[in-house]
C-alpha cells in the first residue's frame, strides 16, 4: 500500500543553505555584497564600470559578473582597475550560490569593502537564487517600456532598490517616469526607485550615496562603528 | 527557463529523502509554488520527468499544488489574499500591501512511497 511521507523543504535548499554561509562569511569580513539583476541590454555593466570607477579611490571594491559566454563584461569592467573575474554560466541562465562560492575560492573577502555582483542579463531565473548577497538591485532601461514590472512582477518583488537606467534617453524614447514608477510600486510598493544615466552622470550623486547607505547597513561594519 | 534547474534541484531533494526511507519506491513527488516563486508550473511539469529519469525516483509523477499569494494588509490589519503579482493592494480597501506572507512558497511537500523490495 502506498502511504504519503510529508517532508516540507525548500527545493532550492542547498542553494539557500550555501547562500547563508555567503553572507555570514560577508559580513564576517565586512564586505558590503551587492547584486545587479535586468533584463539584457538595461546597462547593468555601463553602470557598473562607472561605479567601480567612481568608488575605487574611495573604497576597496571588486566585482563578479556573470554571462552565458564570453569574457567581454569582465574585460570591460577590469580597465578599471580593481579585482573582477568572469562567471561563465555556460548554457545556465542564472547565476547560483555554488557559482558565487566558486569564484571567491581565491578571493581574500577581507581585502574589501564593495563587492558587485552582475547576474547574468534575465529577469526571469534570477529571481529565485538567493546568492547571499545584502541587497539585490533590479535595473530597468527606458528603453525596455513602462509595463516591463507587471510583466516580471517576482524579480521585482524580490528586488530591494530599483534602477531606472538611461534616463538621459527618456524623452527620446518616449518612456512616461511616472507610469514607471507606479508600475514598479503595483508588484512592489514602496520599493526605492531611483534614476540614473551612466553615460552624462544623471542621478549618480544618489546612487553613491544610496550605495553608502546600504553599505553602513552590514552587520560588522556597524559593530566596528 | 531555469525549471530544468529548479527540477533537478527537486529530484535531488527528493532523491535524498527517498534514500533516508530506506527500501521504497517513490510513486509521486508533492510540490507546492507560490506565484511569486520566479516558477512556473507547467515548466516544471515539463522537465521533471526528464530530470528523474535514471535516478531512484524514476517514475514518480509529479503533483503540483499551487500556493496562494497572501498578504497583510497595514490598513485592515489583516491577511488578504491577492488576486495577481501584478497589482499587490488588499482587495477590501485598495491600500498597497508591501508585506507577502503567502505565494513565494518553492517546497517539496511530500512523498508517496511504496514499501518493501518488490514494492508490494
Amino acid at each position: 500500500m502506498p502511504r504519503i511521507v510529508e517532508v516540507r523543504e525548500g527545493i532550492l535548499k542547498k542553494n539557500d543553505q550555501r547562500a547563508r554561509m555567503l553572507r555570514a562569511r560577508f559580513d564576517e569580513a565586512g564586505l558590503f555584497v551587492a547584486s545587479l539583476v535586468s533584463g539584457p541590454g538595461a546597462g547593468k555593466t555601463t553602470l557598473l564600470q562607472q561605479t567601480l570607477q567612481d568608488l575605487k579611490g574611495k573604497c576597496r571594491v571588486g566585482a563578479l559578473v556573470g554571462d552565458l559566454a564570453t569574457d567581454r563584461d569582465a574585460r570591460r569592467l577590469a580597465q578599471t582597475g580593481v579585482p573582477v573575474q568572469q562567471i561563465t554560466t555556460g548554457t545556465v541562465c542564472h547565476l547560483d550560490a555554488e557559482m558565487i562560492e566558486r569564484a571567491l575560492e581565491a578571493w581574500d573577502l577581507p581585502s574589501l569593502d564593495v563587492l558587485f555582483i552582475e547576474n547574468v542579463g534575465n529577469l526571469v531565473c534570477p529571481s529565485s537564487y538567493d546568492l547571499g548577497e545584502h541587497v539585490r538591485i533590479v535595473l530597468l532601461s527606458v528603453t525596455e517600456g513602462e509595463d516591463k514590472p507587471l510583466k516580471y512582477p517576482t524579480i521585482f518583488n524580490t528586488a530591494d532598490l530599483a534602477v531606472i537606467t538611461k534616463i538621459d534617453l527618456a524623452d527620446v524614447a518616449g518612456f512616461d517616469r511616472d507610469e514607471a514608477r507606479r508600475n514598479i510600486h503595483e508588484v512592489r510598493p514602496g520599493l526605492e526607485i531611483l534614476e540614473v544615466s551612466a553615460r552624462t552622470g544623471a542621478g549618480i550623486d544618489s546612487w553613491r550615496s544610496r550605495l553608502q547607505d546600504l553599505s553602513a547597513a552590514v552587520p560588522s561594519r556597524q559593530a566596528q562603528g | 527557463m531555469h525549471e530544468l534547474s529548479i527540477a533537478l534541484s527537486l529530484v535531488d531533494a527528493a532523491c535524498e529523502k527517498a534514500a533516508a526511507l530506506g527500501d521504497v519506491r517513490v510513486d509521486a513527488v508533492f510540490v507546492r509554488i507560490g506565484p511569486l516563486s520566479g516558477v512556473v508550473k507547467d515548466a516544471l511539469a515539463f522537465c521533471f520527468d526528464g530530470a528523474a529519469r535514471g535516478t531512484a525516483i524514476d517514475g514518480a509523477r509529479l503533483e503540483i499544488a499551487e500556493a496562494p499569494l497572501v498578504a497583510l494588509c497595514p490598513r485592515c490589519m489583516d491577511e488578504r489574499p491577492l488576486p495577481s503579482p501584478q497589482h499587490l493592494r488588499c482587495p477590501v480597501c485598495d491600500t498597497p500591501v508591501g508585506e507577502v506572507v503567502g505565494g513565494r512558497e518553492l517546497e517539496l511537500t511530500a512523498l508517496e512511497v511504496t514499501d518493501g523490495a518488490a514494492h508490494r
